[in-house]
């Protein structure tokens, strides 16, 4: 039987860009173009890597955003997954990672899942904590941060590397899985492969399609809050000399003028 | 008064320093209750006592190191349901974040995540993070439930405020998806004998600049003379220089020491984005353009090959 694979990938402000708040604190999404996250091509990659090392595989991208995150499904296609999925709408304007983690739960199981792939961290939020939130929601292990990924014979192995140590972990299917940047580089997308993404299905989802009520999304229904955001104060210039030959000890002046040494 | 529970990372019972400084928070919210999880209990209450923690709570079960994660978060949710607290603490790693959003989806509660600073608040504790590679500063608070908020190291000091501290077991009943992930094998991370990254408060980075992992003997040498964590940029660790458990950035380590001495690192907003709030910032670097200047305190345009040595030596000279 076809292996599906569902991979959750965000649409992102360019982290190059002049990144800011909008005025009701939630991510300017229109100060900065947008991408497919970097992290989350990652993810892309290792779930083509799994279907290609499968007999019959199927991979869904799924994205959660507005109407020009389907620019990272575009992406994500041209790359090789088959098809995608976009749940947009209105109500979802300032949803927190608690209500984005009940949406994707919801167009996951809406899609159908033997494995969740996902990446490390959005690149705008880097909360890092939604692929074990969709676990718990799903209610399938979660076999995280890894970097090395395999699946066989519906167990998938991988490695963790921790502050402490690294681990060796395993779980049957279905699970879901989040793979860093460490898993090995993600592939350029092929000239072939944009043409025929332009042909590939995108179905679109707005709540109801998946049964939720708007009062438990968006700004309203967040569990938390952005009281205040500051730009953070311009660090004031700091004296910059040219080495000319004393460059090491007049560093070490200004280390013991500031008592590191 | 109310209760607030902290979450304890520790080795065998050997209590991480970030904890210790969660302590700290968790006062200026109510009485601290620690949780321990795993072997060493006995060990750390003395410890968690004399920084504040007025009880113990504390389970040990093969399951804890066996599977990822979950079986943690079945023990947290049965000292939140025991403690009914006023808010939880926990460090803010890997590991940390993905328990901590567990646990507040299964309260019904919000999850702040990276915080580097909490106070208490008329409507409960305010939360001080930083957003966008740390070009803005936020203050958030939890809408609904018990606040769960995971606290980044160096967020606060470590200060004694000796309370009782007794152990007290706590009941834990695992749910159906605690043994999901099994840990097959665990390699412990090799001793390096320097400073832990994310708590030194002196590091000493090297990025491509340095040129090759023989090379790095040049930025150890500097660190070792201060005492310091050594750090590597994503493209020093990416040509397999340095291991990515020393990589500062967005995808490597969030350091926020006393002082920051990057060496032959252009200064990318993924490298600030893990740096940027670190008090005092030292660039070495040959090209007077490179964008870490923009952040330095005291930069040297120059060969790191020439600067950083000669300050090694400096150094060593004057703490004699
Ligand atoms: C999604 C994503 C996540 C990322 N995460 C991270 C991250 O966590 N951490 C991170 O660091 N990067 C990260 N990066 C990569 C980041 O964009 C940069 O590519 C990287 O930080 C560059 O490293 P560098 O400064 O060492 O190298 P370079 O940018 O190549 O800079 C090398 C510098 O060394 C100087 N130099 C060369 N020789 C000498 C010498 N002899 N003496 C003195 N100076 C010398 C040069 O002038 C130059 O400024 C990420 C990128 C992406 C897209
Ligand atoms: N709006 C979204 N739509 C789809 N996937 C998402 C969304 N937000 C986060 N993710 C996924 O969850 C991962 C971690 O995100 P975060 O917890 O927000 O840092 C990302 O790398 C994505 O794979």
């Amino acid at each position: 039987m076809s292996l599906r694979i569902v991979v959750a990938v965000k649409y992102v402000p360019d982290a190059t860009g002049d990144r800011r708040f909008a005025a009701d604190l939630t991510t300017d999404r229109d100060a900065v173009d947008g991408l497919l996250s970097e992290l989350d091509e990652y993810a892309v990659e290792q779930a083509l890597q799994i279907a290609e090392a499968a007999d019959d595989a199927e991979i869904t991208v799924v994205t959660v955003g507005p109407e020009d995150a389907k620019d990272a499904l575009r992406k994500a296609l041209s790359m090789g997954a088959h098809k995608a999925v976009h749940v947009e709408d209105d109500a979802l304007h300032g949803t927190d990672v608690i209500g984005t983690s009940l949406v994707l739960a919801k167009a996951v199981e809406h899609t159908g899942f033997d494995l969740v792939v996902t990446g490390m961290a959005s690149t705008d939020g880097t909360m890092g904590v939604l692929p074990a939130l969709l676990a718990e929601r799903l209610g399938v292990p979660q076999v995280t941060l890894l970097s090395q990924v395999s699946v066989e014979d519906g167990t998938v192995t991988g490695r963790r590397d921790g502050d402490a140590a690294s681990e060796q972990l395993q779980a049957s299917l279905p699970a879901l899985v989040s793979v860093t940047d460490q898993s090995g580089e993600a592939r350029y997308p092929s000239f072939k492969g944009i043409m025929a993404a332009k042909k590939k299905p995108v179905e679109s989802l707005d709540l109801s399609d998946l049964g939720i009520d708007a009062s438990e999304v968006g700004l309203g229904g967040a569990w938390s809050a952005v009281d205040e955001a500051t730009a953070r104060p311009a660090r004031t210039a700091g004296t910059i000399v040219k080495d000319e030959g004393e460059g090491g000890k007049q560093l070490a002046e200004f280390l013991a003028s500031q008592k590191f040494i | 008064m109310a209760e607030v529970l902290v979450y304890v990372d520790h080795v065998d019972g050997a209590v991480r320093k970030p904890t210790l400084e969660l302590l700290t928070l968790a006062r200026r919210l109510g009485e601290p209750v620690a949780v321990h999880l795993g072997p060493g209990a006995e060990t750390a209450a003395p410890v968690l006592a004399e920084h504040g923690a007025t009880r113990v709570l504390a389970a040990d079960a093969p399951e804890f190191a066996d599977y990822l994660v979950v079986p943690k978060v079945d023990a947290l949710e049965a000292a939140a349901q025991a403690v009914q607290p006023a808010a939880v603490l926990v460090p803010s790693s890997g590991e940390g974040k993905e328990i901590a959003a567990r646990l507040a989806l299964r309260l019904g509660s919000g999850v702040i995540t990276d915080a580097v600073d909490v106070e208490a608040g008329e409507q409960g504790p305010v939360a001080t993070q930083s957003a966008f590679a740390a070009a803005f500063t936020t203050k958030s608070r939890i809408t609904r439930g018990t606040p769960v908020i995971t606290v980044k190291p160096n967020s606060a000091p470590v200060e004694t405020a000796p309370a009782a501290g007794a152990v007290e077991a706590l009941e834990v009943t695992f749910g159906d998806l605690a043994r999901g992930t099994k840990v097959v094998s665990r390699t412990p991370r090799e001793s390096t004998g320097r400073p832990e990254l994310t708590e030194a408060a002196i590091v000493v980075s090297g990025g491509r600049g340095v040129g090759g992992a023989e090379n790095f003997a040049v930025v150890e040498a500097l660190a070792d003379s201060l005492g310091a964590a050594v750090g590597a940029s994503r493209a020093a660790v990416d040509a397999g220089w340095y291991p990515h458990s020393n990589q500062v950035g967005q995808t490597g380590k969030s350091v926020s020491p006393q002082l920051y001495i990057a060496n032959g690192i252009s200064g990318a907003i993924q490298h600030r984005a893990g740096m940027q709030t670190s008090k005092t910032i030292v660039a070495v670097n040959k090209d007077p353009e490179a964008p870490i200047f923009d952040l330095a305190d005291y930069g040297v345009v120059g060969d790191l090959f020439q600067v950083v040595p000669q300050l090694t030596e400096e150094v060593k000279a004057r703490k004699g």
